[in-house]
């Protein structure tokens, strides 16, 4: 399998070869930040598509298909209007906090973005404590969010951010804490390590039981933080008009708009990671062919397809389910995911003590 | 001894006037007592309306009253000749729903009711000049302007109280100084229309909702009377647009009621069969849009579906959508389309399919099982106090299907139940609609292949004129009880038209059964009882 | 700048109907002309403008239904890009009015208008919005929403048919194309414009 590392060497050498080392570092920071940022829109935008077929299939419609070809320009023109919308001020509101808070949101998700494995060779952010990091960077969103919502002097807003903010601590929980099972199980935080640790196999076959609990409390989580159907009460549409976002117009709705696709991505990506593989294809044991024919497969490829597939399901559920009740969905949290997490925790623990994993 | 003669025992001063509904006429003064006694005694315990009428001389209200137990139907006329502050006595106390009725027409005619808890316009905004359904109103522009100014608003309300003999004015609050009240609506997506709650909430918990109506009040009465009899039928499209055929329905039978003409055989068979198909298409219109408040989304468009191929049906029949416009006195506009039977037929096989997908997608979720079972629970005497009727009130238990209870048109030879639950919740009235399906789907069945050849429409003058006299008809529209009460003094043009929707009474309702309970459900209970909103209005 | 025949994909010129109008305004454009880059940079816009058309969420009455109807599977307005409904008025691009505005309704509508941003459009629908329809003589009907708010296309009908309403938005779009954006559209009072008009606002 291709390793990207060898592209980034040779781009770093290149670097090093006529510039002096502080430069060196300033340039690829640069050309890194402008790499996400293109990929994070280029990606959320994809994902705006994708949701609008997705739904539209779900529903026994078309969706956009006369702007360009499948309706595939489509989410350039929303893009383009988007950005010359008018910015509304208001009166009697906090400005600078009002104005802040998109970019919370929006800095969050980048960061979050940027701890994603892209492929072999292909990772921006690699500490020891990756996973560890990338859960902190996410609930810098919630911040955003709250903030929205206090600072629109609007009493739909505000209920929309206490219940968003109500919902993903909570559900934070559940994520971290079926995070921390996998974490268990790969014995690394590293995510290059979590990756590697999954070459022979991935997680939710070598953990079977415990790993598949996980993933199942993952994914139910991970809608729930990205504030999506069924959970989506933070802007519930029937409820509170459009929830914490209720005030903003142009871009700063943009901003709210594009972090609530990408953090669909983020989500998925993470359940990539973490229960199958990350970038690693799949492999199964004895069938060499197969496994040469798997290896073709570009390492960004089977990411970004596994990432896609996760949220296929994510989106399944918000075209499908009924929205809950927030006290409904804080019980969900507090009386069942929660002490099942715990559970499957020692399970998983009790798992990799005795080696019964594969 | 029949009624007329104990009521003349307890009240020697009131009078009689025979005809289809027995009417009582009694002085203002004793008018409580009566009301009162009608209820206690003689188990009047539904307030079908309250009509407020300005016979020129003297103002004064119709109350008509039903008893649930054997679905007999009486009224009370009383007035008063004080045209500067009439007043009458309010039923408030007895009738739940009086409070509102009498709002109605505190708005329209200006009589005050004493003892009401909250005298406050309806319509019309607080500095509205004039009461619009007088004879004598002044309809110049200029005394009451469009303006796009914010309405002047007042969270004071009145209460009148008679004191030593005279009339005293008390001023109340609607809410507290320390509710923080969230205002849902007139623009909002889940008051299906331009209603507005004024909600005082704690947290997510809903303390008390004032309902404010209104933002599409049209004044279809007051049209109708400078409008001949033909002409007020096209309204009946705009009010409830979902059941236009029911209500057609009803305001023909009550002017052929006065005419004393009946509509062709083959046109009734073809009205009810109209009437069940809008009563399927309003049906699955409400579980889409009542899924879609949900949250889930994609059922509106599953059940679009059916309503589509409905709306298809009628447009070959009728040549349009939604504002048909198909029954007319004596009969109907048209002769049905030659390909009905047959797209009515395939209608009918695809349809009791399709409700069990409705089911499997939604009914036994979950989720929603959790959002809806035990959510706002309304009781059968609350049902019945507030008057409300269709789907939802037979969810609480109270049979008051008007197809059953004061049969028109066909249907006493039709086969079909009434689908009655008795737990009274939100899951009661969603499942209620869903079996009424059904059950339209079972009357048309009887029907289709037995339409008789004949007239479709009646032979009837050019221009209508109704004898003097007053006449009053009840339909079951999709949402219930749809009443029309025609008084006539002998013009081509009605001398009074009132209308009896059922929506008023389930808008109305909402304060009660939401109190106390989360703001989601607010949409979970407004969205299952289902109201239109210029069917409130009018 | 130069400018073609102003219409949308399947759809040829001369079956739309009200192309004078269209006509009058590729004239004002072209009479005034623009710069190159200007000129260029407008037309992206749009394209942009005009093929991403988010409606609010507003209806009054019947017309409301059959714009559910337009959203549904049969019509889909999805196809445009229309579908994204949006409910708060701040994130909305044109308004579809839909039903009967009373008097009471007036004010509200009219704050629904003013707090939509800009560029915004209002689109007529259903004889009541135009004129007040079979109401217009009733004593709390306003006769026309044309006296409370400018609007930029009409669409007949009572209600309009689900078609007539996709017609009457592609006109929208049509006319958002042949618009001036700089120093057009997006020209709009700054706020010290704006409190030096209206002193009263200023706290």
């Amino acid at each position: 399998m291709f390793n990207f590392s060898i592209v980034t060497e040779w781009i770093h050498n290149l670097l090093a070869s006529f510039m002096p080392g502080w430069l060196t570092t300033t340039a690829e920071c640069v050309l890194i930040g402008v790499g996400l940022l293109l990929a994070y829109s280029l990606l959320a935008l994809f994902y705006i598509y994708y949701e609008r077929k997705l739904c539209a299939f779900i529903q026994c419609r078309l969706g956009p298909n006369r702007v360009g070809p499948m309706g595939l320009c489509q989410v350039f023109a929303d893009m383009f209007k988007m950005l010359i919308k008018e910015l509304i001020e208001l009166k009697h509101t906090d400005r600078f906090l009002f104005a802040l808070a998109p970019y919370l949101v929006i800095i969050a998700s980048v960061l979050s973005f940027a701890c994603l494995p892209w492929g072999r060779g292909l990772q921006i952010i690699n500490f020891n404590i990756g996973i560890f990091f990338l859960i902190a960077v996410s609930s810098i969103g919630v911040l955003g969010i709250l903030l929205a919502g206090w600072s629109s002097n609007n009493k739909y807003t505000l209920i929309g951010a206490m219940r968003s903010g109500a919902q993903m601590v909570s559900y934070e929980l559940s994520v971290g804490l079926s995070i921390m099972t996998m974490v268990c199980l790969a014995g690394t935080m590293s995510i290059p390590g979590i990756v590697e640790a999954q070459a022979d196999g991935w997680f939710i076959f070598t953990g079977h039981i415990p790993a598949i609990i996980a993933f199942i409390i993952y994914l139910i989580a991970g809608t729930a933080e990205t504030n999506r159907g069924p959970f989506d009460l933070p802007e519930a549409e029937s409820e509170l008009t459009a929830g914490y976002h209720t005030e903003y117009s142009g871009i700063h709705f943009g901003f709210f708009y594009l972090a609530e696709y990408l953090n669909l991505f983020i989500v998925s990506g993470v359940a990539a990671l973490m229960f199958f593989g990350g970038w690693m294809p799949l492999h199964i044991p004895g069938w060499e062919g197969f496994n040469d024919i798997m290896n073709y497969i570009p390492s960004p490829i089977w990411f970004i397809g596994k990432a896609i597939a996760i949220s296929a399901i994510i989106i399944w559920f918000k075209w499908t389910f009924p929205r809950l009740r927030i006290d409904q969905l804080l019980k969900l949290e507090w009386k069942y995911l929660l002490p099942i997490n715990l559970f499957n925790l020692v399970l998983m623990v009790l798992v990799v003590v005795y080696n019964l994993h594969f | 001894m029949n009624i007329q003669e104990k009521i003349a025992g307890f009240f020697p001063e009131a009078s009689f006037e025979e005809g289809e509904i027995l009417r009582i006429c009694i002085p203002a003064e004793k008018f409580h007592e009566l009301a009162k006694t009608l209820r206690d005694e003689f188990g009047y315990d539904y307030l079908v309306t309250i009509v407020g009428m300005d016979w020129g001389e003297s103002l004064g209200c119709l109350y008509y009253l039903m008893n649930t137990a054997d679905h007999s139907q009486i009224s009370i006329k009383t007035s008063t000749t004080d045209r500067e502050q009439p007043a009458i006595d309010s039923v408030a106390d007895l009738w739940r729903i009086a409070v509102i009725f009498e709002r109605e027409v505190y708005d329209f005619y200006g009589i005050i009711f004493v003892n009401n808890p909250d005298m406050r316009r309806l319509f019309l905004n607080i500095d509205w000049v004039g009461y619009p359904l007088r004879k004598d109103y002044d309809e110049n522009p200029e005394l009451n302007p469009v303006s796009i100014e914010n309405e002047r608003q007042s969270d004071e309300t009145y209460v009148w109280k008679r004191e030593n003999g005279k009339l005293v004015k008390h001023t109340e609050r609607v809410f507290n100084d320390d509710d923080f009240v969230v205002n849902i609506g007139p623009q909002h997506p889940a008051t299906h229309g331009v209603l507005r709650f004024r909600t005082a909430i704690d947290g997510e918990i809903i303390k008390k909702i004032d309902v404010y109506m209104g933002y599409i009040h049209r004044g279809v009465e007051k049209l109708c009377e400078n409008l001949q009899y033909q002409q007020t039928l096209h309204f009946m499209d705009r009010l409830d647009y979902f059941s236009a055929h029911n209500y057609h329905h009803g305001l023909c039978l009550c002017i052929e009621k006065a005419m004393g003409i009946e509509a062709p055989r083959r046109a009734q068979v073809i009205r009810v069969i109209m009437d069940e198909l809008s009563r399927i298409a309003s049906h699955c219109l409400f579980i889409g849009t009542y899924c879609m408040d949900l949250g889930a989304t994609t059922m509106l468009f599953y059940t679009l579906r059916v309503r589509e191929q409905i709306l298809d049906i009628m447009e070959r029949t009728c040549g349009a959508r939604m504002t048909f416009n198909y029954s007319c006195i004596g009969g109907l506009m048209a002769d049905i389309h030659p390909d009905f039977v047959k797209d009515v037929k395939e209608l009918l096989a695809i349809c009791p399919k399709n409700v069990a997908e409705y089911n499997k997608l939604f009914t036994g979720n979950i989720i929603t099982k959790g959002r809806l079972e035990g959510v706002g629970v309304l009781s059968h005497d609350d049902a019945i106090s507030y008057g409300i009727t269709g789907p939802s009130g037979r969810a609480s238990g109270w049979a008051c299907d008007v197809r059953k209870t004061h049969p028109y048109s066909i249907y006493p030879e039709l086969k079909f139940e009434q689908v009655v639950r008795t737990e009274g919740d939100s899951m009661a009235r969603f499942k209620n609609r869903m079996d009424e399906i059904q059950q339209s789907v079972d009357i048309i069945n009887q029907l289709i292949d037995n339409i008789p050849e004949g007239d479709y429409c009646a032979k009837v003058p050019k221009v209508i004129k109704l004898p003097e006299g007053h006449w009053f008809q009840l339909v079951e529209g999709c949402r219930g009880l749809f009443g029309v009460y025609i008084e006539s003094k002998g013009a081509a043009q009605p001398y009074r038209l009132k209308l009896v929707t059922p929506c008023l009474n389930l808008a109305s309702v909402v304060d009660h059964i939401t109190r106390g309970d989360k703001i989601a459900d607010l949409i979970t209970i407004g969205g299952s009882l289902d109201y239109i909103v210029p069917d409130i209005d009018r | 700048m130069e400018m073609k025949e102003v219409t949308t994909k399947s759809m040829p010129y001369d079956a739309w109907q009200d192309n004078e109008y269209i006509e009058k305004l590729v004239q004002e454009l072209r009479d005034s002309g623009t710069n190159i880059i200007v000129g260029s940079l407008d037309k992206l816009l749009n394209w942009g403008r005009s093929n991403s058309v988010w409606p609010l969420t507003f209806a009054t009455s019947c017309c409301g239904i059959e714009f559910v109807s337009l959203g549904a599977a049969r019509f889909d307005m999805a196809r445009f890009g229309w579908e994204v409904a949006r409910s708060s008025p701040r994130q909305a691009d044109f308004m579809m009015v839909a039903g009967t505005i009373v008097n009471r309704m007036v004010p509200v509508f009219r704050r629904l208008y003013d707090q939509l941003a800009e560029p915004k459009y209002v689109i007529a629908c259903g004889s009541c919005a135009i004129s007040g329809g079979p109401f217009r003589k009733s004593y709390h009907v306003a006769k026309g929403i044309e006296d409370i708010v400018p609007v930029d296309v009409f669409v007949p009908g009572c209600p309009p048919r689900p078609e007539a309403m996709i017609y009457g938005i592609m006109q929208l779009s049509r006319k958002m194309k042949v618009e001036k954006f700089f120093g057009g559209v997006n020209r709009k009072e700054s706020r010290k414009e704006y409190l030096a008009a209206h002193p009263e606002e200023n706290c």
